[in-house]
């Protein structure tokens, strides 16, 4: 019995049909279900900072120092790299994917010295994120002291 | 009771956020430097309009650890920073709210360079 109940090229087609919408969903699923959890291990870590009688001010330091420590030593024994691979964006879009872009080339251009190598790349990714961010802060601050000024 | 509903916010609106970050990516093709750049910008305005308090609020870690959440923080430094020092303030405030971050990331980042090898690219 070998029956074929549809033809190669029919199934080929068949795959190429219906692979966008799922593949696109998995992704979806993965990156939600992934970003989640480092959401609530911030969570976790904020309680933990409240529990250490952490101020205001403090608490929100120790969690994303804690966060970007884990995102640069999951980066460094090569871990990270896998959950990137698996979750797209649900490793990216959180600090931890931050600190990822700070250590991945800092330990890539190692071999390149200490200075012009990764001195001068530990930035390669984050330096847009801080020059976009940093400017735009300014930029919305300005705005705000103009509006203070005058109306309020 | 309540410490649960915390999380499951989090991981909620942390789990969106990143959703539309992979939608982006898988749909528009942009670069993962691009998504981060665009989610930062996103957030300073958002958190300068008031649009994203109520979300931090609602959500927590789920709305500060994505980083719109870094954005939201750079925006609320430089107001705080026009409040306490007025037109100077909107220059120092951003990077004053947001430095143990910053600085935490070149540190571990330096210490990693020194601590691990480079992982062969599969």
């Amino acid at each position: 019995m070998d029956r074929q109940p549809i033809s190669p090229e029919g199934y080929s087609k068949l795959v190429s049909k219906m692979t966008p919408p799922s593949r696109h969903l998995r992704g979806c699923v993965r990156a939600f279900w992934v970003g989640g959890v480092i959401c609530c291990i911030g969570q976790a870590l904020t309680l933990l900072g409240e529990a250490l009688h952490l101020t205001e001010l403090t608490a929100p330091m120790f969690t994303s120092v804690v966060l970007i420590f884990l995102g640069t030593t999951l980066t460094g024994i090569g871990v990270y790299d896998q959950i990137g691979r698996y979750a797209g964006a649900g490793s990216i879009v959180p600090i931890t994917g931050f600190a990822n872009s700070v250590a991945a080339p800092a330990i890539e251009y190692r071999r390149e010295g200490m200075v012009m190598g990764v001195g001068a790349r530990i930035f390669q990714l984050a330096g847009p994120v801080l020059a976009y961010g940093i400017t735009s802060s300014m930029l919305v601050g300005v705005l705000y002291w103009i509006a203070r000024m005058w109306f309020l | 009771m309540d410490t649960f509903l915390m999380f499951a916010k989090a991981f909620v609106v942390g789990g969106l956020i990143c959703v539309v970050g992979q939608l982006l990516m898988s749909l528009t093709k942009l670069t993962s430097a691009r998504i981060l750049v665009l989610f930062v910008v996103l957030g300073v305005f958002l958190g300068a309009l008031g649009i994203y308090k109520p979300l931090v609020d609602f959500a927590g870690a789920g709305a500060t650890v994505p980083l719109t959440g870094f954005g939201y923080n750079l925006a609320v430094g430089a107001f705080e920073g026009v409040q306490k020092y007025g037109f100077w303030g909107a220059f120092t405030g951003g990077i004053t709210r947001n430095a143990a971050g910053i600085a935490a990331a070149i540190l571990f980042g330096l210490l990693n360079a020194l601590i691990f090898k480079p992982h062969a690219k599969s």
